[in-house]
């Protein structure tokens, strides 16, 4: 596929390579230099990284500015939007701002309820959703227009993707809202993360039946167990997850110290399953706080090294 | 209809304490509904006050006057002989009334003893529930008989997001998801497939976001 | 069965202790009761199907105003009997009685005289 934007992802997957992309979260403070350590572990592990936005509606450093620190540093950074905090105007308003940076990744969210986070007392915006977002962001660059109509001067070249969770509920539309949203342009969708593989089999069958593979590129989301303590936790206390009984069992039957071990292997033989999944074009690998782990994960998944590596900076 | 509360007695108490001749005006429509602000309710504030203020030692005369509504010229108009005995008029009407009654009576001082908070519906007696934000343009042929803008806590208008638990709301366990009831109500009308449709960004100028809003009816007016 | 109890209950009859409105427990005290009870059927044999269910929700409504307001709220109480329990009828009075006595009059007696 012909690629739209001056985007790395975007080259990884159009050459049909399997990409790979990870998360950082910003610090509460103004000091960079947390975000600039974790994208240095990993940045030749990943042909992007994502980095939240005021995720669970605790305030951080915003997204836009550590994506700025991560580009000065020569590592492709995703844009996370949330249309909680702005409204139209400051969302076009921000997009040309990473644009100037040539930050051409973005990854378009609603966002979590501002009741979850520092500030419940607060208003929320919403004046657009995730999937209008979308719609936005294509405009934008397709046609090179404001929402309101006006010419913009230097169109962002936006690589533009959306999140999709295979387990959520309402089941009956997810495939349905996949659709949506690659219909309103989503161009790569990142998946919340798997641990019920024929489940996501299954759902990516339904994708691929309605051609969806072909319109947009899938990145299987994976995130590795910690402990068992942390399977038996995101089975039950985590909506949208759905963990395997078999899966917390084997967490759980393996002895302490060697839990975080197994929570890696069964990371990585993830990857190897998902691997041949029609319709899977990468993975993006969460791994917050644990960040370390990611270039093991990558290389026994055998994702290393990463394609076309000499023509960075 | 409009759906108000009660406030608290002690809030009540601490805007009334200075004045001596109170009344208290209720109103027969919305907050007659909600038991918030009727007949009923202005008789039991105005003798829990009368309580309230004889155990402390404090004269006040505290009247009673339910109206049919407050939101209507003709209906304030009744209050026209009486006002000047008071000193101040305790309205229960919603923050319209309230207002109404204010604009009229210029230099009678009004307090609100009740908290309003949508519009919304009886589920049963003592439940009410929100359904509309009154956006201006609405869209219930759009979402099956459902509004996304009052009952979604993030008014999507292509939802849901991925919050959505078990058909409920990821800010409130008993909250109803208002895209799964759409998704519903959707396989119930056989149309399940304009799930799909894409609703586009709304105009939000004819909410409250565009101003205080007025409906000029040139056609009605003599 | 002319069982003796306190004298100094006043009694209103009401076909249903649901006939019994919020208003009129708040205008006894203000009128200078010292307590206020209401007696009705047990729970669920109510003759009417639910009013001694609403005189409860009013008598803690009524309370919850009484103890915001400085009255007091246990002035004001709800018992249930069947009609056959004439003892238990005495012993309500005398037990709301003595607990009355021990909280005092109510206060709004002493404020009026004093205005």
């Amino acid at each position: 596929m012909k690629t739209k934007t001056s985007s790395r992802l975007e080259k990884v997957l159009s050459e049909g390579h399997l990409a790979v992309t990870s998360e950082c979260g910003p610090p509460r403070g103004s000091d960079p230099e947390a975000i600039l350590k974790k994208a240095e572990m990993i940045r030749d592990h990943v042909d992007a990284i994502n980095i939240t936005d005021n995720q669970t509606s605790v305030t951080r450093l915003c997204s836009l500015a550590a994506c700025i620190h991560l580009k000065k540093m020569g590592v492709e950074p995703v844009l996370q939007m949330v249309t909680r905090d702005r409204n139209r105007i400051a969302l076009q308003s921000d997009i040309l701002g990473a644009a100037s940076f040539d930050i051409n990744n973005i990854l378009c969210l609603s966002g979590d309820h501002q009741q979850f986070g520092d500030n419940p007392m607060g208003q929320n915006v919403f004046d657009l959703d995730s999937i209008q977002l979308i719609q936005m962001v294509r405009l934008m660059r397709d046609e090179g227009k404001f929402l309101g109509g006006d010419d913009i001067s230097r169109p962002p070249g936006m690589f533009t993707g959306a999140a999709a969770n295979p387990f959520a509920d309402p089941f009956e539309i997810r495939v349905p809202r996949l659709a949506k949203k690659i219909a309103a342009g989503a161009e790569f969708i990142q998946t919340q993360c798997i641990y019920n593989l024929d489940r996501f089999e299954e759902w990516m069958k339904q994708a691929c039946d309605r051609g969806l593979h072909e319109k947009a590129y899938i990145l299987a989301g994976l995130t590795p167990f910690k402990s068992a303590g942390m399977a038996k936790y995101m089975k039950n206390r985590v909506p949208g997850m759905d963990v395997p009984e078999e899966v917390v069992k084997r967490m759980g039957d393996t002895p302490k110290e060697k839990q975080p071990e197994e929570g890696i292997r069964i990371c990585i033989e993830s990857i190897q399953r998902l691997k041949e999944v029609k319709g899977v074009s990468g993975f993006h690998i969460m791994a917050i706080e644990w960040e370390e782990k990611v270039p093991e994960i990558v290389e026994q998944g055998g994702l290393y090294p990463r394609p076309g590596r000499e023509d960075k900076d | 209809m409009i759906v108000a509360q009660k406030k608290p007695i002690e809030e009540i108490i601490d805007e009334i304490k200075g004045f001596k001749r109170i009344l208290i005006a209720g109103c027969n429509e919305c907050v007659t509904v909600c038991e918030a602000g009727g007949k009923k309710e202005v008789q039991v504030l105005a003798s829990a006050l009368r309580m309230y203020f004889m155990n402390n030692g404090v004269e006040m005369t505290i009247d009673e006057i339910t109206l049919e509504r407050q939101c209507d010229h003709e209906y304030l108009e009744e209050l026209r002989d009486r006002i000047d005995q008071y000193d101040a008029v305790l309205s229960l009407a919603c923050g319209a009334g309230v207002q109404f009654l204010a604009e009229k009576y210029r230099t009678t001082p009004v307090f609100p003893g009740v908290n309003t908070s949508f519009i919304g519906v009886t589920e049963q007696r003592g439940i009410w529930s929100e359904r509309c934000q009154g956006c201006g343009q609405c869209i219930l042929g759009q979402t099956a008989g459902i509004c996304p803008i009052s009952r979604c806590a993030k008014r999507l208008l292509n939802g849901p997001c991925g919050g959505s638990t078990k058909g409920k709301c990821e800010i409130d366990k008993e909250l109803d998801c208002a895209w799964q009831l759409i998704i519903d109500r959707l396989k119930e009308l056989g149309r399940l497939e304009d799930y799909e449709k894409i609703i586009p960004v709304k105009d939000w100028s004819t909410e409250r976001a565009g101003g205080p809003r007025k409906i000029t009816r040139e056609d009605v007016i003599i | 069965m002319r069982i003796q109890y306190p004298g100094n209950i006043r009694i209103i009859r009401v076909p249903c202790t649901g006939k019994v409105d919020l208003i009129h427990i708040l205008r006894a005290f203000e009128k200078g009761a010292d307590g206020v009870y209401l007696v009705g059927c047990l729970e669920g044999d109510c003759r009417f199907d639910s009013g001694n269910l609403r005189a409860k929700a009013r008598v803690r409504q009524a309370a919850d105003i009484l103890e915001r307001i400085g009255i007091g709220g246990e002035r004001v109480r709800m018992f249930n009997l069947s009609s056959g329990e004439g003892p238990r009828f005495a012993e309500f009075a005398t037990e709301m009685t003595e607990a009355i006595r021990a909280l005092g009059p109510n206060p709004i007696k002493a404020a009026r005289k004093a205005a």
